[in-house]
């Protein structure tokens, strides 16, 4: 479009930029978490993930945060498939519908929440109603795994929405046409189709999941930490940095490997090799 | 099955809403506790009129907001147009560069940008929020534009330096125009991201400096501010207001549209 030069002169504050305010910081966190505080090198602070307290936390992130990306991938599914399948005009409306949520403020719906979970919360009080014992519902860890869901639910929907609309109707007409019912034309047509949009998904909606404090701090009541509630602490109470990089360096390998499976799944790099 | 799958959106929906539904509740409850119902009132949405510290952290929000959302606009816009010109592998390399602050988690970012700035002495306040919000929102931007570049036909603006167009005139009536959607739709996304935005702030604010979220967090152990449930319930009917007029539009323009041709 135009010449090499005028290029390279429009991609230099993108370059600096970069360098400045992603790469540098990220050396800032590594070189803090492999120090001590007499500025040596170390290993200690990362050993101490090992420890029984900082162990059983990002043991419980993990799983926590497996089990409401699947949650997201099973209700976004279906969920899609509806929305896709339905005539375009009502489409637009739905869909706005589904993002309009976003626009309240998540600390206060995550509080919200709260108020529906907890012992004199709305459930319980329902349940009383008719007269039913109470339900043990806030400071669980189900509660957490609700409050994931419904923060990053978008985040899987999203992209699956995207992905699950480009498919062409006549392949899916092609498929019944030659003898497959509904599941086997999800299973074999739709769901290869969708791979990109859902891997997408599960990197949004896992990493979050994995590095939150805000949900844990709300609906598990300070008693269930997370990495990321044992990492906040050590910069705002502890005011341990060094242990606080260590923790969140090893952070950044989940991550590294997130990025590892998207940039292989990555759907623009699909659409650039078949045009 | 049709009814199987209207009570699946039902559920969703009411997954969805019901946090609202309660939010929306207790903007009108005269106890300022939460859970407990006591009365009606409307005494939170005049206090939040004269709440002085809540007008700050607004304005705080909104110009961060509107500030990281047109600067981030802007260097996305030019990021993009130059990337547009590189090849294939190096593209793909940009592209997993620009992506570095989505994929990463918010609490490293937040935390790699508060080493950054007190490394360079920079006191912690609103220039560093700011910066930290541009940070995040460049790649949302870019998420936007991109795609809709890359399917851009570059016949027109090669058709206008045909015809004697220098390449800036060239490419602001060409090709800004074309790209206006998803510029509009980067920008609103990077605002939204910014307004929403709990972690990073959190990391990159100094003492005496608030935006919304900061404040509702501050706010969360001793018992969140009425006021705050009253703000929320404004903001969320006049973006559902903002949203039903956009979709009538479209409806009423598709039916212009059906009718001439």
């Amino acid at each position: 479009m135009f010449k090499r030069g005028v290029r390279n002169i429009l991609l230099t504050p993108f370059l600096i930029w970069a360098g400045l305010f992603i790469f540098i910081p990220l050396i800032f966190i590594v070189w803090y978490g492999i120090t001590d505080e007499a500025g040596n090198f170390s290993l200690l602070n990362m050993g101490l993930i090992f420890e029984h307290g900082f162990w059983d936390a990002l043991k419980l992130s993990v799983v926590l945060a497996l089990i409401s990306t699947v949650v997201c991938l099973l209700l976004a599914y279906p969920l899609c498939l509806i929305l896709t399948e339905r005539e375009r005009d009502n489409t637009t409306i739905i869909s706005l519908l589904f993002i309009l949520p976003l626009w309240m403020n998540s600390l206060l719906s995550t509080m919200a929440w709260q108020t529906i979970l907890e012992g004199n919360g709305i459930i319980n009080q329902l349940m009383r109603l008719m007269s039913l014992p109470d339900l043990q519902l806030i400071n669980t860890p189900g509660a957490i795994v609700l409050g994931m869901v419904y923060n990053f639910l978008p985040y899987m929907v999203l992209p699956l929405f995207i992905s699950l609309s480009k498919i062409d109707r006549s392949v899916l007409e092609a498929a019944q046409d030659l003898g497959a019912n509904a599941w086997q034309t999800f299973v074999r047509v739709i769901l290869p189709l969708t791979i990109p949009g859902a891997v997408s998904g599960i990197t949004m909606v896992f990493i979050p999941a994995l590095t939150t404090f805000v949900i844990s701090a709300l609906l598990g009541g300070g008693k269930l930490l997370l990495i990321g509630n044992i990492i906040e602490q050590e910069f705002t109470f502890q005011y341990d940095w060094h242990v606080g990089c260590a923790l969140s360096v090893i952070l950044m390998i989940f991550i590294v490997l997130n990025m590892l499976l998207t940039t292989a799944f990555d759907p623009l790099k699909e659409e650039e090799d078949a045009a | 099955m049709k009814y199987i799958k209207q009570i699946y959106l039902a559920i969703i929906f009411l997954f969805l809403y019901a946090p609202i539904g309660v939010l929306i509740a207790q903007s009108f409850n005269a106890s300022r506790y939460r859970g407990h119902w006591t009365g009606v009132t409307l005494d939170w949405y005049v206090k939040l009129f004269n709440d002085t510290r809540l007008a700050d952290a607004l304005s705080n929000t909104l110009s961060i907001g509107l500030l990281s959302a047109g600067i981030a606009t802007i260097l996305g816009l030019i990021t993009c147009v130059a990337m547009k010109e590189l090849s294939r592998k190096w593209r793909a390399t940009f592209m997993s560069v620009t992506n570095i602050p989505i994929l990463n988690a918010d609490i490293v970012t937040g935390i790699s940008l508060m080493l950054l700035f007190m490394g360079m002495g920079l006191k912690l306040g609103y220039v560093s929020i700011l910066l930290a919000h541009i940070v995040f929102n460049v790649p949302y931007v870019i998420l936007c534009i991109m795609p809709q570049l890359m399917a851009l036909d570059k016949s027109f603006y090669e058709a206008a330096l045909d015809l004697g167009a220098s390449p800036f005139k060239a490419f602001t009536s060409v090709v800004l125009p074309e790209l206006r959607p998803s510029i509009f739709a980067g920008f609103l996304l990077a605002f939204t991201m910014s307004a929403d935005d709990f972690i990073i702030t959190h990391f990159t604010k100094g003492a005496g400096v608030d935006t919304l979220t900061t404040a509702i967090y501050a706010q969360l152990k001793i018992g969140v501010h009425p006021e705050m449930y009253a703000l929320s319930t404004l903001v969320f009917f006049f973006v559902l207001i903002f949203v039903l007029l956009f979709a009538i539009n479209r409806r009423k323009l598709k039916k212009y549209e059906e009718v001439l041709t």
